[in-house]
């Protein structure tokens, strides 16, 4: 990043008002891929000699275990959750994110806190209190909003890993059916990201396309965005070996040697 | 009365304590939750950091040494969110007393000596019910640091504040950093209106102050009757031997 912004209050104790690395989000309802893009963006990046890494949601040494612990139980109620969320988040970007772009790394980030704000709003919780709460996030160099449609949206959480009760908005929807449920709550996330686009200005990339379109796209962009950082081996990148290759996009993160006739999966999980 | 933040007025009532460590908070509270309790009334007791949603969490943090002043700050308002929801907020609507052992002003205080934003911390916790009544109970530094340290006990890493690199050595650090915490408090005093309550006075005395504080708000709280089986047991001369709390039981 080469100016320390933050949304809100700054992080007590972050003094520095630059940082050498790049803060690169991808933001998206679950299903839409975000995770296979960055497995993908990531594998470019190192191969093109830039220290790349990732963090997502609930990856944080503090919190990730008692937050999945709750979430068996379907104990938590909406503050709770949100202030949980938050806790596991500042946590990362603390000990995870803030270390790796001190030290010139790219970071991605698989979802931040608007993730964090669309799930709140959907569930009725106060706009300016959940943006206050994480006013202490840097505003990062970037932010792609894999945006889908709910009918592109369906069949890859069917054919990926199914509808999870959270995911489906179970836990405040009160529904019978997952699926009916699931269709509504990522119906509303999906809207509320697309109002929060201008709010936070999202670099919106059309996820409803093929795997292979938007890496591109998102390539393209991340191109420009680390230009500065000095790739080790050229200063203008060659094409990426990952995008050369013909073959199923999976096959660029998945080592395993598959089968040429298998069709090509839209995405890994969400 | 208890309010919601948008101003929407709970049946119940929250009484609340704050005050340092030592301050004899939890004593007079206690003795209030038995009067309240021998008045019938029906009184839900809850205290700060208890919450079993964040404990694996908070436990973790404390072993493994992971907290910012930020994510402290967190975990303890996920803490009083998850009581507030589970707890309190039920408690409230159905009309009883509620007793809290530490509230809001204790993050107040302490993330604030910790190095958190004073207005950030406010506004996390806008989520927060209103209390009828909040005691804080004042004591000089010096007063309650020789009740905690009088046996010398061990001082815990961020009970002591050692996160903050005050001072070597735990109690130092204790002391300055008890010393911020009552800075921030007198400053809350004022900002939230608390009752204070003179903590050097005999506690006898303090206990009086508090429950003739209390008892004007008490009416249409929210009554229970304690060991209703004790009729039968005088009518039909049994004694109540099966009974699982025992004749002389309460149910509180």
């Amino acid at each position: 990043m080469t100016r320390v912004l933050f949304y809100g209050r700054p992080l007590p104790g972050m003094t520095e008002t630059r940082l050498p690395g790049k803060l690169i989000v991808v933001e998206g309802t679950d299903g839409v891929g975000r995770s296979t893009q960055i497995a993908l963006l990531r594998e470019w990046l190192e191969a093109n000699g830039y220290a790349a890494t990732e963090t997502g949601l609930t990856r944080s040494e503090l919190a990730a275990a008692g937050i999945k612990k709750a979430k068996r139980g379907h104990t938590m109620g909406d503050l709770t959750m949100n202030l949980f969320y938050a806790t596991d988040f500042v946590d990362r970007l603390e000990k995870q994110i803030v270390p790796a772009l001190r030290a010139g790394f790219v970071v991605l980030t698989d979802r931040y806190i608007y993730s964090l704000i669309a799930r709140a709003q959907v569930r009725g919780v106060d706009a300016q209190w959940i943006r206050d709460v994480l006013g202490f996030a840097l505003v990062p160099d970037v932010v792609f909003y894999l945006k889908i449609d709910i009918e592109h949206l369906i069949p890859r959480v069917i054919n990926s890993q199914g509808f999870d009760y959270w995911e489906s908005g179970m836990d405040y929807l009160r529904g019978d059916d997952i699926y009916e449920s699931y269709v509504r709550y990522q119906t509303q996330l999906i809207s509320q990201f697309d109002k929060m686009s201008e709010e936070y200005h999202f670099h919106v990339v059309d996820a409803n396309r093929r795997v292979p379109a938007v890496f591109t796209e998102l390539r393209g962009s991340i191109k420009m965005i680390v230009e500065d950082l000095q790739s080790p081996t050229d200063s203008v990148l060659p094409a990426a070996p990952a995008a050369r290759r013909k073959r199923a996009p999976r096959a660029a993160v998945a080592k395993a040697a598959q089968s040429p006739a298998e069709p090509p999966s839209p995405a890994a999980s969400g | 009365m208890a309010t919601l933040p948008d101003g929407t007025k709970l049946p119940g009532k929250l009484f609340i304590v704050e005050g340092i460590d030592g301050s004899g908070k939890s004593t007079q509270l206690d003795l209030l939750h038995k009067w309240l309790v021998s008045r019938g009334y029906l009184v839900a007791f809850t205290e700060w950091n208890s919450s079993p949603v964040v404990r694996q969490t908070t436990k973790r943090g404390k072993a493994k040494q992971l907290f910012s002043p930020t994510s402290f700050s967190l975990l303890h308002a996920a803490d009083l969110a998850d009581r507030i929801e589970q707890n309190i907020l039920p408690a409230l609507r159905a009309g009883a007393i509620v007793l809290a052992d530490r509230y809001v002003y204790t993050a107040f205080a302490r993330d604030v000596a910790r190095g958190v934003d004073r207005e950030w911390v406010r506004a996390i916790y806008r989520f927060a019910i209103r209390p009828t009544l909040a005691f804080y109970f004042r004591v000089p530094l010096d007063e309650s640091l020789q009740r905690i340290l009088v046996g010398r006990p061990e001082l815990k890493y961020y009970e002591a504040g050692q996160d903050l690199g005050l001072a070597d050595d735990p109690y130092e650090s204790f002391r300055l950093f008890q010393g911020r915490i009552l800075t921030e408090y007198e400053q809350i005093v004022g900002e939230f209106g608390l009752t204070t309550v003179d903590a050097t006075q005999p506690l006898v005395r303090q206990q009086a102050r508090v429950r003739r504080l209390v008892l004007p708000h008490l009416k249409g709280a929210l009554k229970v009757e304690h060991r209703p089986w004790r009729e039968v047991l005088a009518k039909e001369g049994l004694h109540g031997s099966y009974l699982t709390t025992g004749p002389g039981g309460d149910k509180e």
